[in-house]
């Protein structure tokens, strides 16, 4: 079944990465190919602050290529994330939408609370976000709002 | 940090208007201040109303320059040789985008043009306008793209029904003359530190290659910095902290990319300069997204930003040795944006591309 109500519009790739800094707000869903794909999510998680504030998910096809089995064969979940960075915040946030495939969005939920409230508190933020707390401090600050 | 960020451009300002500033002493030789022809190629979509405010402002300006006009279109089979004759004996052209249309293996004209005249050498150049206050300061980026080869070699073919290979070709000779460019260009310059951006963690081959060159031509300027930067993270640098990069020299695609990015934090593709070079000729346009040729109703409205192509062409006057003439126009240009009065849709304003150069004519000296 197709949705009719979803507009589509296609956008040349340098012509998008101007108007994404200038107006994200343009945007809503992007599909593009592997490379381009690369560089815009790079991109948005500039603009929103930092790479480990953006999670990623990878669906693995099935082996005959049809749509992606969602019944629990071949799943990866991918985290985007820098070398430099890569910190605690971004594996927990895949793991919330981790638990959200699984069903199990309560528990989802309460991570992800205790995720935007440590950040929005300000007391404990790694480097990439312009703190000084160390993984561990900012680790056991989300396990204290859960 | 906003405070500290906020005085230093203040102190600038004060500085240059109490201080006189000295005139230009360039010392011709006799027989230079006669008229140089210049191609000029109004283009299609918004390229004939921007190449006209450039026509407007040479004549106010009494500029030595006269334009061989040619028209060109994105739907022309191939590009006219008559208009590759003229400027192949001018040197140098300026130029509005050509439209090209998209997929249907139809090739750009814009890219066919870079690629007869070997215009190896694509250079934009972004930073932050006073009056137009952006997410970011101090930045002052000119992205050095390699213009011919890469993922823009142009050759494609589909192997079976539903599956197409692209060629990216990338050659030690092409890659080593743009890093040559790039640092050269750093020397002429005055500018600190070349960037090199690749993917070579994925293509290693073909970036790996791309890298080898710029370490090459690194080591023969050893008072520039240098330094690689994966695209990716590049990109995130750039949204985040731009004002970290100074010449960036890229393969292609990422040049693309880089390019309208960097022309975006700073204000779009509307105010940012540019231009492709090769051994032999020039050819000036806008900066980035040269081959966009802009919405119908800006075309309608006319109110398409002349501002990028009116700096290209004082970029050209540069190249075609004009000084004083180049410095005109800037500082008219500048202060137009300053004043903030007179501004296109694209920088928050709305004013027809006429009054933008009635504007910048005005502000002549």
């Amino acid at each position: 079944a197709v949705n009719g109500m979803i507009k589509y519009e296609e956008v040349v790739i340098d012509n998008c990465c101007m108007m994404f800094v200038k107006n994200p707000a343009l945007f809503d869903v992007l599909v593009m190919p592997n490379l381009y794909g690369d560089n815009i999510s790079d991109l948005c998680a500039g603009l929103v602050g930092a790479a480990t504030l953006v999670r990623g998910i990878a669906l693995a096809e099935a082996v005959y290529g049809s749509a992606p089995d969602i019944a629990g064969k071949n799943m990866g979940f991918e985290c985007l994330f820098h070398e430099k960075f890569g910190k605690s915040n971004c594996f927990t946030a895949e793991w919330c939408s981790m638990l959200r495939h699984l069903n199990l969005h309560d528990k989802a939920d309460l991570i992800q609370n205790a995720i935007l409230n440590t950040i929005a508190e300000g007391k404990y933020q790694t480097a990439d976000l312009g703190g000084k707390a160390k993984t561990i401090e900012f680790t056991n600050a989300i396990i204290d709002h859960l | 940090m906003t405070t500290a960020r906020s005085i230093i451009p203040l102190l600038n300002r004060l500085i240059s208007r109490s201080q006189p500033s000295r005139s230009v002493t360039y010392m011709h030789r006799p027989g230079d201040g006669s008229p140089r022809p210049v191609t000029l190629i109004p283009g299609d979509g918004v390229g004939p109303l921007v190449t006209d405010a450039v026509e407007q402002v040479m004549e106010a300006m009494h500029a030595p320059v006269y334009f061989e006009k040619f028209e060109v279109h994105g739907t022309m089979k191939k590009f006219p040789e008559e208009v590759l004759d003229s400027i192949r004996k001018n040197k140098v052209c300026i130029k509005g985008g050509l439209a090209t249309p998209m997929g249907g293996g139809v090739n750009s004209l814009n890219v066919y043009l870079r690629k007869e005249l070997d215009l190896y050498a694509s250079l934009v150049n972004c930073f932050n306008m006073r009056g137009l206050p952006t997410r970011h300061e101090n930045v002052d980026i000119v992205v050095i793209r390699e213009n011919t080869e890469g993922e823009y070699a142009g050759l494609e073919h589909e192997v079976v029904p539903g599956v197409v290979e692209s060629l990216k070709v990338i050659t030690k000779f092409c890659s080593e003359r743009i890093a040559s460019y790039a640092f050269e260009y750093a020397y002429l310059n005055n500018r600190k530190k070349v960037t090199a951006v690749h993917k070579a963690n994925i293509m290693k081959l073909a970036d790996g290659l791309f890298l080898e060159a710029c370490r090459e031509v690194a080591q023969k300027y050893p008072a520039i910095q240098y330094n690689e930067i994966i695209v990716d993270n590049c990109c995130m640098q750039l949204v985040s902290k731009p004002e970290q990069f100074d010449v960036m020299v890229t393969p292609n695609l990422y040049g693309n990319l880089v390019a309208n990015t960097a022309a975006g934090i700073c204000g779009g593709t509307g105010v940012m300069p540019g231009g492709n070079v090769g051994a032999e000729h020039a050819v000036f346009e806008q900066g980035a997204s040269a081959g966009n040729v802009g919405k119908d109703s800006i075309v309608a409205q006319k109110t398409a930003n002349p501002v990028a192509l009116l700096l290209s062409s004082a970029m050209m006057l540069r190249h075609l040795q004009f000084p004083a003439f180049a410095d005109r126009l800037e500082t008219a240009v500048q202060k137009v944006i300053l004043q903030g009065k007179v501004r296109t849709k694209d920088l928050g304003g709305s004013s027809t591309t006429q009054e933008v150069v009635d504007a910048v004519i005005d502000a002549l000296d």
